[in-house]
């Protein structure tokens, strides 16, 4: 499954990286500690967080993280849209919350 | 190779440029991803403490053929108990720091879980030097 595949089956907003939607997804990892999400995500994962700053976008990018789902409608800081695009590393929005987020992309990914 | 960046504190926005560049110098030089990754945890964390906690710090990076070594030394409030400091979730991160995310107390245990050695100097108003080697091979 690739990024473009969730951001269909998800309903998500594309904020940045339209051109690396062919980005490919492995799992996913749901958490607003950025330590946590340095030290236990894994390559490949969307990660899931309300954080919106551009340290959000350093971590997915050493993390090589596969796509940022940002939940209940938060967008993105304009340095972190910017970082985004350097990277290549999509961010996605949704205005479901965290729980309902995770809960459909697991299953999507499950299937 | 050698390396060298300077970081200030209560910078967060160029936290992980170190870590970037020594990402992609890693890379090149063909280390194994597995490793890669570890050392770019270590020194993650190691970018952030300084820009949470000091005044200001340097990164001192060299590579050999075996291993990788980086020192980090910065000018701050030092650490007054580092086996406190140590312990998974303690942490003195301002309110500012932890409601971005950071100061959960897991930076010093993720440095440790990913070095293959790391060695902790500190002293009290003056700073703190942090050293993590990687072996490559």
């Amino acid at each position: 499954m690739n990024v473009s595949d969730i951001v269909k089956e998800l309903d998500l907003t594309v904020f940045t990286g339209e051109d690396y939607l062919s980005r490919e997804i492995y799992g996913g990892y749901v958490s607003d500690l950025l330590s946590d999400v340095m030290g236990f995500s894994s390559e490949g994962d969307v990660w899931i967080t309300l954080q919106t700053h551009k340290n959000v976008m350093a971590i997915a990018s050493l993390k090589e993280h596969a796509a940022v789902i940002l939940v209940k409608g938060f967008k993105p800081d304009q340095d972190t849209i910017n970082h985004a695009a350097e990277e290549g590393i999509p961010i996605l929005g949704t205005h479901k919350k965290t729980f309902e987020i995770s809960g459909e992309l697991y299953s999507l990914l499950k299937k | 190779m050698k390396l060298e960046f300077a970081i200030s504190g209560g910078d967060f926005s160029r936290a992980g440029i170190a870590s970037s560049e020594v990402k992609k110098m890693l890379k090149k030089i063909n280390v194994e991803p597995k490793i890669i990754k570890r050392v770019v945890v270590a020194l993650y964390e190691a970018e952030v403490n300084v820009c949470a906690h000091a005044y200001k710090g340097n990164i001192f990076v060299e590579i050999d053929g075996t291993k990788i070594k980086i020192d980090i030394i910065d000018k701050g409030p030092g650490i007054e108990n580092i086996d406190e400091a140590m312990k998974e979730g303690y942490s003195t991160a301002s309110d500012a720091v932890r409601e971005m995310g950071f100061g959960a107390g897991m930076g010093l245990s993720n440095m440790k879980k990913n070095a293959d050695e790391m060695s902790l100097e500190s002293k009290v108003d003056e700073g703190t030097k942090v050293t993590i080697i990687n072996y490559l091979k």
